[in-house]
């Protein structure tokens, strides 16, 4: 079984989860989040996007690669969810450096309010979660405590 | 634009119902066009709220009610829909198009149980993996942004329960009419942090109805007309996290300012307010968006019963979403058939009349990948 995070291509394929999760594709590299920046107005988005939805700026977009460490603005701890989905979990909502926010879960914590702090350093982490109809491998991002 | 008023109201219980939706949403209408003393053969167009049964709502309804033939319109629009409905009609009148409609928003949830549960299950699912996209987690999240800014306590999103139950117990029409206790809040089952079950509003199966006409010919048909002087839809704008983060505050203050504008009244000339309490934490974040206590202060509004109905601005003596119950087309009709009940001293128990209630504000929020928000002031 091939570990999360690894070079993509060997024996089995992997995946990503979601358009803006970019696997690593050589030795060395790490899993990131992609995304767009406006030229017009500074914001930036995950994924790709012809218009921004900010300032209606047309095709004005550079390519951003968000950092993998931020700071946990918001959260819920979810303990009912739809049947089937592991319950209790974090949903957070990180804040980027670079000026866009991502929801995701914390993991590697018990979920517990006292174990959050909001603004708490965070970094990201990929894991296998599970396999597609075809046998790929599927990667999805998380994010957990930057210890110390 | 003429002045347009309500001239009928009707609602069926909120709950769990063996008939038809069409056959709900027909008992709210004929109990709409009775209060109005209004033949159905005299209404010129009908504007149809419901979210699950979107395609020919309002055909199927006129199949129960009289297939006159005229114009239907079918709106959906999240938890808004019913509202937005209403929205349409009013907008009808006043631009002299047509002189009476109906407004008629229904829903049957039976058991569904949780939203999105379905479209949860399918494999390209993100939830549970990308955190969590459902209904509970989006406005517990939202409180617990509102803990992190203004210190909010869970004690004080409870009590909202507390407070909402006590009058949706009063109300004859209530989905759940129970008494609680603030340690009953507390202490039932966590569905996501900070709200626990009875934070949460139940599901179900409702209808509601508003018969409408311009005011000029409101005497016709009532002596009690009431009058829409506000009718605003706002949808949700660009802010920094409303991709991960879907935002109810900013579309719910841009509907306000537009709305106190329209009606010419500020949040102190208010007698009521009944807004969208999905959750416990919703309310108080609507408090502040709403203008009824400065920015940070929702939490010290609760405390100090403000919001109660001998207080400086009841809010949700209906019971809310959280007691009367959500069935999601119909909710936001619901909410003006209570103010126009309030206004008109109609309000069935003593313990949750008014007292010379003459301004009333409905707020109507949906949210979810992208929201919608309406605000009608209604003025006898
Ligand atoms: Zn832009």
């Amino acid at each position: 079984m091939t570990e999360a995070g690894t070079t993509a291509g060997e024996a089995k394929k992997v995946r990503p989860i979601v358009p803006y999760l970019k696997l690593p594709e050589k030795e060395g590299e790490e899993a990131v989040l992609v995304g767009v920046r406006c030229k017009a107005c500074g914001k930036a988005f995950l994924g790709e996007r012809l218009v921004c939805p900010a300032c209606t700026a047309i095709n004005q977009f550079e390519p951003v690669t968000f950092s993998r460490t931020g700071e946990l603005y918001a959260y819920t701890i979810v303990h009912q969810s739809a049947p089937g989905i592991p319950v209790p979990y974090i949903s957070a909502i990180i804040d980027l450096p670079e000026g866009v926010s991502v929801r995701a879960n914390i993991v590697d914590v018990e979920p517990r309010p006292e174990n959050l702090k909001f603004g708490m350093k965070v970094e990201m982490v990929t894991r296998k979660v599970r396999e597609d109809s075809e046998g790929n491998d599927v990667i999805a991002f998380f994010f957990r405590p930057v210890e110390g | 634009m003429r002045e347009v008023a309500v001239i009928g109201v009707g609602m069926i219980r909120f709950g769990r119902y063996d008939k038809s939706v069409w056959e709900l949403a027909r008992d709210a209408i004929l109990e709409a066009l009775q209060d109005a003393g209004v033949e159905f053969k005299k209404v010129e167009a009908l504007y149809s709220g419901n979210m699950y049964r979107t395609n020919l709502s309002g055909q199927q309804i006129l199949q129960q009610i009289g297939l006159t033939g005229i114009p239907v319109v079918n709106v959906v629009n999240a938890c808004a829909t019913g509202s937005t409905a209403v929205r349409e009609a009013y907008l009808a009148v006043a631009m002299g198009l047509h002189d009476i409609v109906v407004a008629v928003g229904s829903e049957q949830m039976g058991k569904m149980g949780l939203l999105g549960a379905d479209a949860a299950r399918r494999e390209e699912s993100v939830e549970g993996i990308l955190g969590s996209g459902l209904m509970p987690a989006i406005f517990s999240t939202a409180g617990v942004e509102h803990m992190r800014k203004y210190g909010t306590t869970i004690e004080q999103f409870a009590k909202v329960s507390v407070k909402n139950h006590k009058y949706g117990y009063y109300n004859p029409r209530s989905q759940y009419r129970v008494l609680l206790s603030l340690e009953d809040v507390l202490n039932s089952r966590m569905i996501s942090y900070p709200n626990t079950l009875y934070m949460c509003c139940p599901t179900g199966d409702g209808a509601a109805a508003v018969v409408l006409a311009p005011m000029s010919r409101a005497r016709e048909f009532t002596s009690k007309p009431v009058k829409i002087a506000a009718s605003v839809l706002t949808t949700d704008p660009y802010t920094d996290r409303v991709f991960a983060l879907p935002d109810p505050n900013t579309m719910t203050r841009n509907a306000a300012k537009l709305a106190y504008e329209q009606a010419g009244v500020g949040p102190e000339d208010l007698d009521l307010v009944e807004l969208h309490d999905c959750f416990a934490t919703a309310e108080i974040l609507h408090y502040e968006n709403l203008g009824l206590c400065p920015e940070g202060e929702g939490g010290r509004l609760i405390d100090e019963g403000e919001t109660e109905i001998d207080g400086r601005i009841p809010v949700n003596i209906s019971g809310g979403l959280l007691s009367l119950g959500h069935p999601i087309g119909a909710t936001g009709v619901s909410k003006i058939c209570e103010c126009v009940w309030q206004l008109r001293g109609e309000a069935q128990t003593p313990d949750r009349q008014v007292p010379d209630c003459k301004v009333a504000l409905a707020h109507t929020i949906g949210l979810a990948s992208g929201g919608a928000c309406t605000i009608h002031i209604l003025v006898r």
